[in-house]
């Protein structure tokens, strides 16, 4: 199997009695975007960090190789074709942007006009060519993030690993990095995502992987995981405590939520199915404050799949209609 | 598995010489832009100099050589003392360095790049021997500009000076790289490293190991200090060097492979 740019069977790792990976294994075809998601401490790290040489798998794990290279047997050779952009920036602020990339390019071995010249043209890339001479330590979270990536380029990986790329961004240098990891993908690197945010892996991943406690919990396009759980519901929230007691009984099947006023009812939210529900409400002379329709989103599959409890930072993604 | 050759790697020592000085690089970049670590670490030794010359220096020479001595006298005894205290505080500030390199991100980017482990580790060594030299050489020219003089050195006794200077000071940064790496932030770097400060004040830097009481003399003389200045004494002023010449480079031998087996194992452990 030649086309997979990572394969491992049975990933294991355990710090003390503390289990952190229980046996994963992970397939990620060549010029794909795969994406680890999982809430803090499912072991999503610690997955980067194994597959990219900087701790090794506890014993027992099985086979595991980065671009056809056994990484036991051989790990320069798996460093020789990875790129890793760790969780927290992996750049050296004490010196300036300019020269954490030439650091770089002489830590590939480039010539010193090809060092200079991969730096420029990656520094005008990733907009930091007005930066360039100032230290590391002074950028934004943003501009450290683009320069960490921009170093990670240097060498002109195949596979590239990001952990947790957007964590702490703002939504514009959140889609500055989603628009970065496209363009990566369209010159053939494949790229092992890390990220707790579900829209991202929805946005960018073609697999997506959810770890959860140390497993995966489910493996699958972004459409396939939202099969898994049921359909949509409608929301109805009201202000007035009598109307939400007579819309919880004019309608059967509802989820009461007494303490918000809040009605919830199955429904795929077709627009026969909606006007069905306005005309039962409007017959009994009911009239809600609120109406959403809410589609199933890898919100509903992540809850589902880890027990709900997660600490994850939950965006709701309802559209009001 | 696919038996395609690989183009031909350059050598592994090629590689690791190559590596090891773009990260000496790197290191000599930030001594250069945030010099304020090595000149602080440089005012202990000289204002110790200082001290006892001019504060103490009356007293401290009519106890030494049977009495009769003068301040200037002291002065010649003083300097090699301080030059190799030099070197023990100049690796302080390598523990800290170490310690503060090894908590930033940059040090997992290396640790995932097919370049030579070690250069890492041998890039903050010869930076750090250099510095050592460096602030060797101006605390060498304080003790000159207040007297200083070399009596009758042959120039094959200055390049043994040199020599051992640089051998201690290549064995005290192997140790202080492995103290930098087993401490978890720069203040537990700065106290693990304390030794290499503390050491020279009970070595036959101020007073002879004579004066010292009985049960104390063989811990001052046996230690890793005296029998370096007592050598360096012997080059740079004539006086009897005896055993302390093989002992120095004993100890400096056996410091700096203790030294380098102890970091690379440390480093070369899973970072947490």
């Amino acid at each position: 199997m030649t086309d997979l740019a990572i394969a491992a069977n049975g990933l294991r790792k355990s710090y003390g009695d503390k289990t952190v990976l229980d046996g994963v294994d992970l397939t990620v075809p060549e010029g794909t975007i795969f994406s680890l998601l999982g809430p803090n401490g499912a072991g999503k790290t610690t997955a980067v960090k194994i597959l990219s040489t900087l701790i090794s798998a506890d014993p027992g794990t099985g086979d595991i190789h980065i671009g056809g290279h056994n990484l036991a047997a051989d790990p320069q050779a798996v460093r020789a074709t990875i790129g890793v952009t760790g969780q927290f920036s992996a750049v050296d602020g004490l010196i300036t942007g300019e020269e954490n990339m030439l650091l770089m390019a002489d830590l590939h071995h480039l010539s010193k006009s090809e060092g200079r010249q991969v730096t420029a043209e990656l520094l005008e890339r990733f907009d930091l060519v007005e930066a360039a001479k100032k230290p590391a330590s002074t950028y934004s979270g943003g501009m450290k993030r683009r320069l960490d990536i921009a170093m990670t380029l240097v060498g002109n990986p195949r596979i590239i690993f990001l952990d947790e790329p957007t964590t702490g961004l703002d939504p514009r240098s959140r889609h500055n990095m989603w628009q970065i990891i496209r363009e990566l993908v369209s010159d053939g690197v494949t790229v092992f995502l890390t990220t707790q945010y579900l829209e991202e892996a929805d946005e960018l991943a073609d697999r997506i992987a959810v770890l959860n406690d140390g497993r995966i919990a489910a493996e699958g396009t972004a459409e396939e995981l939202k099969r898994i759980v049921p359909g949509g519901h409608v929301r109805l929230r009201f202000t007035d405590p009598a109307a939400y007691q007579s819309a919880a009984s004019a309608l059967r099947e509802v989820t009461r939520d007494d303490e918000s006023l809040t009605l919830q009812l199955p429904s795929g939210g077709s627009q026969r199915e909606l006007r069905s529900l306005l005309d039962r409400l409007d017959s009994a002379g009911i009239e809600a404050d609120e109406l959403t329709v809410h589609t199933p989103d890898l919100d509903d599959v992540f809850f589902a799949l880890t027990g709900g409890g997660a600490d994850i930072p939950n965006q709701p993604k309802e559209s009001a209609r | 598995m696919s038996t395609v050759q690989l183009p031909a790697r350059p050598s592994r020592l090629s590689l690791a010489v190559r590596d090891s000085a773009t990260m000496l690089r790197r290191n000599l970049l930030h001594a250069r832009r945030y010099p304020s670590l090595t000149l602080n670490l440089l005012l202990t030794p000289i204002m110790l100099l200082l001290l006892f010359v001019y504060i103490f220096g009356d007293t401290m020479s009519a106890g030494i050589g049977g009495g009769g001595a003068d301040r200037s006298e002291y002065v010649a005894y003083l300097v090699p003392g301080l030059l190799l205290m030099t070197i023990g505080s100049t690796t302080i500030g390598t523990a800290v360095s170490v310690s503060n390199d090894m908590s930033e991100g940059i040090i997992a980017r290396f640790r995932t790049m097919a370049i030579h482990r070690g250069s890492v580790l041998v890039g903050h060594v010869v930076g750090s021997v250099l510095q050592s030299i460096v602030s060797v050489v101006l605390v060498g020219a304080v003790g000159v500009a207040i007297g200083f003089r070399s009596t009758d050195a042959t120039v094959l006794e200055w390049l043994a000076a040199f020599g051992l200077l640089v051998l201690f000071a290549m064995a005290l940064t192997w140790i202080a790289v492995g103290m930098g790496l087993i401490s978890p932030n720069a203040e537990a770097a700065s106290n693990n490293a304390m030794p290499l400060i503390f050491l020279p004040l009970i070595s036959s830097t101020f007073v002879p190991v004579d004066a010292m009481p009985g049960w104390f003399q063989p811990i001052a003389e046996y230690q890793p200090f005296t029998p370096a200045i007592e050598t360096l004494r012997g080059l740079l002023l004539g006086t009897e060097i005896g055993h302390n010449g093989w002992l120095a480079v004993a100890w400096c031998l056996g410091l700096a492979v203790l030294g380098y087996f102890w970091s690379t194992s440390k480093f070369n452990d899973d970072p947490k």
